[in-house]
């Protein structure tokens, strides 16, 4: 199961991601700060079920809605849900803590849009395998639920290609002209 | 948006120098076939990644055939920037896809000149489908036949476990 990343007791913000339904297994975890981390990491579990059970319910019913958004999951006693699940069935669950009413139903879509887009943004390394646990730095200071009210801070990109020239001579041509081949055909498409 | 000349122009030069390094004395399938997987392999990174960008603001897909749809319109427009010119299907996990002027044969000839030399300029754009497919919970086999140029058939057969 993907880990979740989770926030503190302070604010506790947390997602996690899952792979194809067959597998479901975690591509990224995060805890902001790690006191309880294991109750996170089973509460997200769990709701990976609550968002299996939507995704069928929203496949049967004749609903026009056929949102990504999948709203709030459910509300525990501290805790609120929140899941989104992308067209590629990978699924992103954020844990946040229930005492931060400042956060609306429209931040929190926010937050799940922004996640996506860096999330495709991963997807489009030709450096990354799809499949395999996200490691891209970029990925990781978007995704770092901020101190405050939850909001996420922005990040400046980046460039995963800038960051290593000596790999990128060091390894045979062949190998070298796929992947730079590549992420020219995405640049170009 | 990048002109769509300079893909053209990328993948002519792919096709070449995949070929180039086949002039060994051993041209035998073994050879070409290389190259013809790592060709559909490059198709298929790219269609993963086509797979999770383009269809990010839509609505989720319902079913099988609005993916399919979604790759007749969305993809083949982002990339070719043309829509696919026909969809038929069986009903039972098989599409035949027609393009009756795929762009990167179009500049090639018409008719019957160069029918051999084809299949190379097609193993790409066979991995794209199959790359899109697969991010979007589809595994299929994609394969593509040409009668006469510039037109050309994508047969897409789902494989179901």
């Amino acid at each position: 199961m993907k880990q979740p990343v989770v926030g503190g007791p302070e604010e506790s913000a947390g997602w996690a991601r899952a792979g194809p339904p067959e597998e479901n297994y975690p591509l990224y975890i995060r805890s902001v700060p790690t006191e309880n981390e294991l109750k996170f990491h089973y509460m997200v579990h769990m709701s990976l079920d609550v968002v299996d059970e939507k995704i069928s319910a929203m496949g049967k019913a004749l609903v026009d809605q056929r949102e990504l958004y999948l709203g709030l999951l459910y509300p525990t006693e501290d805790y609120k849900v929140y899941g989104y699940v992308t067209n590629s069935k990978v699924k992103f669950v954020m844990v946040v803590d229930s005492s931060n009413t400042a956060l609306r139903d429209n931040e929190i879509r926010s937050m799940f849009r922004k996640l996506h887009n860096s999330y495709t943004d991963v997807m489009c390394n030709p450096f990354y395998n799809p499949g395999d646990r996200i490691q891209s730095r970029y990925w990781g200071t978007i995704a770092e639920p901020s101190e405050g009210s939850g909001i996420w801070t922005g990040a400046f990109w980046e460039n995963i290609l800038l960051l290593m020239p000596n790999f990128v001579f060091d390894i045979e041509l062949e190998w070298a002209f796929d992947s730079m081949v590549t992420s020219m055909m995405i640049q170009v498409c | 948006m990048v002109d769509a000349v300079l893909f053209e122009f990328l993948h002519t030069e792919m096709v070449a120098e995949l070929w180039a390094h086949d002039s060994d004395p051993d041209p035998g399938p073994g050879g070409q076939k290389t190259s013809l997987l790592v060709l559909e392999g490059m198709g298929f990174r790219v269609g993963q990644a086509l797979g999770e960008r383009l269809p990010r603001e839509m609505l989720a897909f319902r079913e099988e055939l609005d993916v399919l749809k979604f790759l007749c319109k969305d993809l083949w427009g982002a990339v070719f920037q043309k829509q696919m010119d026909s969809l038929r299907t069986n009903h039972q996990g098989t599409y035949v896809l027609q393009d009756s002027s795929f762009p990167l044969l179009v500049r090639m000839g018409s008719g019957l000149q160069y029918l051999e030399e084809a299949p190379k300029f097609l193993a790409f754009t066979c991995g794209l489908l199959r790359g899109t497919l697969s991010t979007l919970g589809i595994k299929s086999l994609v394969t593509a036949s040409v009668a006469a140029l510039p037109a050309c058939k994508f047969q897409v057969v789902i494989q179901r476990p």
